[in-house]
């Protein structure tokens, strides 16, 4: 347990370390070339006439805090529903959140061209909530519970029906493109406004996810071990709902679907810290934020001055090792 | 025994019947309805002409190639049930979709424009280009799905993951393409027939002429592979040689109509449970009530693609989508 401890607060500080680091970063590379002295000098010593400190100002700087942001809201969301649903397999992408946010993004792009972020942030919320509520909906109804096969092909079918919902609707009215871009992912047009929103969404969610960390660390020692040692189990699942969406809905709303960070991350995490949650939801929020960040660092040296989709990046990353761990899990599903 | 037979004949009567049924309104309806009347008249020959070319080089083609594709994807889905012994397994699951249309999108990127001048040959490369994509792709999940043998679960597993870095790769060249190509991928991608000629229901009905009787002659084979592999062994049927024809033939027939129809999942899930409902367990009956409850379901999906939203169509893919997944969760609730 003290070495576990000794673990985590190594990869606290350090990560914490690096994602400055990745920070400074993903500020100066981009299409055009700025040093890491026009970085420091543009921070401290802004002048509004030099194109670099524009540059850093209105694109790379929102960008960047929302690629960390997101990763961070991403991870933890899914160390909670890993915790709670005690599924190796839970995962933001897996249990139907994004779909039913792209379902209702769609909704919002066809009938309400024009709305605003702060809308289309609310329209995502619903939709992440819709998704998630069939996933665990069909949970509910089946007879033997979720297990991990079935977790993920409910996810599937809801993913599938609601896509076939955007998806005529995107042809229908030719916002199909529109879609695609949003869908694909990414933090590359972000401004200052949307951070604005993004921020406190994530104040509060991790906020909350940290204080009920211990309570998911109960909870995933078993339903029956949890009441028994005096835990609200209904209370906590309450609240582990309400923070998954708040993390997930903001984060998914701003930067489309970026697949698998809340699905490996997570599982990285319980391997170097343990299965204490109070220790794997801040720890992989910081290893998230890294992730993201240098998931977007190379959507654009990949192939500039195009950017990759970063949502595509991660998802790539990601596959191998979700098939390690269908490969390793197998045998126990 | 020869009762299930009798019964088998005459719920394929029935369908046969539906069918007959649902392709003579299909034939009246869609954005220029034609009258019961004139469509006789115009199949007979008598007509005036004015309806030929709706009839015969846009109807007709496109419901000739919707029930080729049910048959063909029905079987495919009840081999692949069979042989995995899972009930939720789907052509799609093993990545026949995401491959092909992987396949497809890097052939509107790359080569589309360099064969514009090549005619009606070109007709004939997309789908090829699908063929080996969902081909690749069924052998990729296959391999890393083995680890001293296949089970049902890892392959269902590593198939979420395979479609999902397809599904990435598939955006990213989605999105570097002109908005025409990336309309046109998209209508692929989402299952379509809208485009279908005469030469696409020639160049599918020889895979549905040939394999499709096949696949109801090794019926027995897949009975026995159905008993797990102990039984089967025990029975003395060498299983794994088995398990890679049937295997292979579910591949070539899924394959083969999605380079048609472009991306159609959940029909291949649903025509086999429909199906064992009927006629039971035993597939030298549920194959072929498979092949027409497929047909049956492609045909109303085709209609209604077009009438939903007239005068513009959604691509058959998303009805069939709409129509099976809330069978599949259904499904997914009562196991």
């Amino acid at each position: 347990m003290q070495a576990r401890r000794l673990v985590g607060t190594i990869i606290l500080i350090a990560g914490i370390a690096l994602l400055i680091f990745s920070i400074g970063l993903s500020i100066a590379f981009g299409v055009a070339d700025i040093s890491l002295n026009t970085v420091w000098n543009s921070i401290f010593h802004y002048d509004a006439t030099n194109t670099s400190h524009q540059i850093i100002h209105r694109l790379r700087m929102p960008r960047t805090v929302a690629a960390v942001l997101i990763g961070a809201m991403l991870a933890a969301s899914g160390s909670i529903m890993q915790g709670m649903t005690r599924n190796p397999l839970a995962s933001p992408q897996i249990m139907g959140v994004t779909s039913g946010a792209t379902f209702m993004i769609a909704i919002a792009l066809v009938f309400l061209p024009g709305i605003s972020n702060v809308n289309l942030l609310l329209f995502s919320f619903i939709g992440a909530g819709l998704g998630l509520g069939l996933v665990f909906g069909i949970g509910l109804l089946a007879k033997t519970g979720l297990t991990p096969v079935k977790l993920a092909l409910a996810g599937t079918a809801v993913t599938a029906l609601l896509g076939s919902f955007s998806n005529a609707m995107a042809i229908h009215f030719d916002v199909a493109r529109d879609l695609s871009f949003w869908y694909a992912g990414g933090v590359a047009n972000v401004q200052w406004d949307t951070v604005k929103l993004l921020f406190p969404a994530a104040a509060i969610g991790l906020v909350l996810a940290l204080f009920i960390s211990g309570s998911v660390t109960t909870l995933s020692l078993g339903e029956d071990v949890a009441t028994g040692l005096g835990l609200k189990t209904g209370l906590v699942k309450a609240a582990g709902v309400l923070v998954v969406l708040i993390l997930t809905g903001a984060a998914v709303s701003v930067g489309g679907t970026i697949g698998f960070v809340g699905l490996v991350i997570p599982h990285i995490t319980r391997f170097l810290v343990g299965p204490d949650y109070r220790w794997i939801i801040p720890c992989s929020a910081v290893l998230g934020g890294i992730l993201l960040n240098f998931a977007d660092i190379a959507s654009r040296m990949i192939n500039p001055p195009f950017e990759t989709p970063v949502g595509a990046l991660t998802a790539l990353i990601g596959v191998p090792f979700f098939i390690y761990l269908a490969r390793r899990e197998g045998k126990n599903i | 025994m020869i009762h299930s037979a009798k019964k088998t004949s005459l719920v394929a009567i029935g369908i046969l019947a539906a069918i007959l049924i649902v392709f003579f309104i299909s034939l009246n309806t869609g954005t220029i309805p034609i009258g019961p009347a004139d469509v006789v008249r115009t199949l007979l020959g008598t007509g005036d002409g004015s309806f030929d070319v709706i009839l015969f080089d846009f109807r007709l083609p496109r419901m000739v190639i919707a029930l080729l594709i049910g048959i063909g994807m029905g079987i495919a889905g009840a081999i692949l049930q069979g042989v995995t012994q899972n009930g939720l397994a789907d052509p799609g699951i093993l990545g026949i979709n995401a491959g092909a249309g992987f396949a497809v999108v890097l052939y509107i990127f790359f080569l589309q424009d360099k064969l514009a001048g090549t005619g009606s040959l070109q007709v004939f490369i997309m789908p090829l280009f699908a063929f080996a994509g969902a081909f690749l792709a069924a052998s990729l999940i296959y391999a890393l799905a083995w680890k001293k043998g296949v089970t049902p679960v890892r392959l269902i597993l590593v198939g979420i993951g395979v479609n999902a870095a397809f599904g990435g790769l598939i955006i990213v060249f989605q999105l570097m393409m002109e908005p025409k190509d990336f309309t046109q991928a998209t209508i692929w991608l989402n299952g379509s027939i809208w485009q279908t000629s005469w030469n696409y229901v020639l160049a599918l009905l020889p895979w549905i002429i040939l394999l499709v009787p096949y696949a109801i002659y090794k019926a027995k084979a897949l009975n026995v592979l159905t008993l797990g592999d102990q039984i089967a062994v025990g029975v003395g049927a060498p299983v794994q040689r088995e398990r890679t024809i049937l295997l292979l033939l579910a591949v070539a027939l899924a394959g083969a109509c999605v380079a048609a129809g472009g991306a159609i999942t959940f029909l291949g899930l649903v025509a086999p449970h429909l199906a064992r409902r009927i006629v039971g367990p035993n597939h030298k009956h549920l194959l072929p009530i498979c092949a027409l409850i497929g047909a049956l379901i492609m045909l109303v999906a085709d209609t209604l693609s077009r009438t939903i939203l007239a005068p513009s169509e959604i691509p058959i893919g998303l009805v069939v989508s709409a129509i099976g997944a809330p069978y599949f969760i259904y499904l997914l609730i009562k196991e």
